[in-house]
């Protein structure tokens, strides 16, 4: 049980970065960016290529993160300067990615165990902490900054950006970056974790991420927190509900489903869950009348 | 002042749903409050699309105090111009706080960088300006703007707006969504902001006794022609409805080609 906990908090802090990310996009922006899927595995090959070039692994890791504010400038291209719709814009960068993915290292699988990690000689949760508390240190200050601010306020309100004197669509290709950056930095932790880069280990990230925002959103609901905190929580959260299911024996072939069924799930109750405890109310409340 | 000369434009152009909704069209402004009158369809949110460089005409200049803005993207223009829409989370951002909202205006056309957003020593400049509109926002600078009330968040637009005196204002039905007695508190504080701050307005409103009460000047548009234009002394409540009412709502928009 205690290597269950372990494993899913490790997993938990790799998530957070890219709830973390996928935060800017979905949260933020309002921009539903499917290019994540491919971003999550570009930094998996980014880093593969990289270390296995003899570069070392924290130079590897940075530049997964470059490449992946990269894929988000290709989004932001694609969506802005050609007028092709968010969602649409997103799948086809990351339909272009799964190319690129295949060509960086020239095989759909890299495996990494000879290479060194920047997990070597240090505990591995150690490490993912210290990442993961950085990020949304960095984030927190950045979201208070004039910039930061029309960031947020772009996702809101772009005719109160423009009003401000400011072009809107500068504020969606930081966000964009930035958020593909996280994503791809939080592929390249992902290859480093698991010893191998993979072509699918981006299918379904999506609602992975999307999952860990809404479970954090949902269980801290009343608290008064920064939505980087959330993150972190959902995704902590959200993988130790994936682990509890495999640990209670469900075969690990139907995993997807059971995510996408804890995303419906939360959904649900942030949708009805409060109309249901009206009515467990007011039954009460008749009850007590009679 | 604010000067339109040969303005055309049409919607969907080419096609057999032409719309010409200005053509050679010309206006002036140099009042303090022109308020701007017509059936729906008319041409007046065009007009300010227009104005602000939202949407391009074909033709025409824009002159506003001499400069020729034709050219300037919106996001340029808003350096010269306030806008206030009927909607009164048009102007705000509402998932940010009243003090984020009004350091963001107070930041209006200047260089946005790195540094913190809120400056702690500007906060009792904003709660004066805040207490001026009597909706007692002052005490409320750390709440959401999405949990305000219309009348509240529409006051807020309009201070915001007007917060780095813009050359030109423009109000587009920004009472219409409100009660009216929030209506009328935010007519009053819109006229004293126009007076003591001297800004030109141009003030869309369906209102006959808001726009004589409360504006200098009344244009009337109908068909992409400027139909009726006097001094609001000069014109009565009973006669400025009657021409309102002669008009044909809805169709006056320019025939179909």
């Amino acid at each position: 049980m205690n290597t269950l906990i372990l494993t899913s908090i490790e997993q938990g802090l790799i998530f957070a970065v890219l709830a973390i990310g996928v935060m800017i996009t979905f949260k933020i922006l309002d921009f539903a960016d499917m290019s994540v899927e491919g971003t999550f595995p570009l930094g998996a090959f980014v880093f593969a290529r990289f270390i296995t070039q003899g570069v070392d692994p924290v130079t590897s890791t940075l530049a997964a993160f470059l490449f992946g504010s990269l894929a988000g400038l290709t989004t932001y291209i694609l969506n802005i300067k050609l007028k092709i719709k968010a969602l649409l814009s997103g799948i086809l960068t990351m339909t272009i990615l799964y190319s690129v993915n295949l060509r960086l290292n020239g095989k759909s699988n890299v495996a990494l165990f000879e290479y060194s990690s920047i997990f070597d000689g240090v505990q591995v949760v150690v490490v993912l902490i210290i990442i993961a508390v950085a990020v949304k240190i960095l984030m927190d200050i950045f979201l208070k900054t004039e910039i930061g601010y029309l960031l947020i306020a772009t996702g809101d309100n772009e005719t109160l950006v423009k009003s401000l004197g400011e072009n809107s669509n500068k504020y969606k290709l930081i966000g964009l970056m930035l958020s593909n950056g996280l994503v791809a930095l939080s592929g390249a932790m992902m290859a480093q974790y698991q010893g191998f880069a993979e072509i699918t280990m981006g299918t379904g990230i999506i609602v992975v991420a999307i999952a860990s925002v809404i479970v954090g959103d949902t269980i801290l609901k009343n608290a008064n927190l920064k939505n980087t905190t959330r993150a972190i929580t959902g995704a902590l959260a959200y993988k130790f509900i994936g682990a509890v299911a495999i640990d209670l024996g469900i075969d690990p072939t139907d995993l997807r489903a059971i995510n996408a069924i804890i995303v419906i799930a939360f959904l649900s109750y942030n949708t009805f869950g409060p109309e249901m405890s009206k009515i467990k109310k007011r039954n009460r409340l008749e009850g007590a009348q009679c | 002042m604010l000067e339109i000369k040969n303005l055309s434009k049409s919607f969907n152009a080419g096609t057999c749903n032409e719309i010409k909704i200005f053509s050679d069209f010309n206006l002036v402004i140099k009042e303090e409050c022109t308020g701007i009158l017509g059936t729906n369809g008319c041409g007046k949110s065009t007009l300010f699309n227009i104005i602000s460089g939202v949407v391009m005409p074909e033709k025409g200049d824009i002159i506003l105090n001499g400069k020729c803005i034709n050219k300037f993207k919106e996001n340029d223009r808003a350096k010269y111009i306030g806008r206030v829409f009927q909607n009164p989370s048009m102007g705000v951002s509402p998932s940010l706080t009243i003090l984020e909202n009004i350091s963001l205006a107070d930041k209006k056309c200047q260089r946005f960088t790195f540094k913190n957003l809120i400056r702690k020593n500007k906060v009792g400049e904003y709660k004066e300006l805040l207490k001026a509109l009597d909706l007692g926002l002052e005490n409320k600078l750390n709440t959401k703007v999405k949990f305000l009330s219309g009348g509240q968040r529409q006051s807020l637009s309009l201070l915001m707006a007007a917060m780095n005196k813009p050359e030109l204002l423009l109000l587009d039905e920004h009472t219409a969504a409100l009660d009216p007695k929030t209506s009328r508190l935010i007519m009053e504080k819109t006229q004293e902001l126009i007076k003591t701050r001297s800004i030109t307005t141009m003030m869309i409103s369906h209102n006959v006794k808001d726009a004589i009460k409360y504006s200098d000047r009344i244009v009337m548009i109908d068909g992409g022609k400027v139909i009726l234009d006097v001094k609001s002394k000069d014109i009565t409540e009973k006669e400025l409805t009657g021409i309102y009412n002669s008009r044909n709502y809805g169709s006056p928009i320019a025939e179909a080609v």
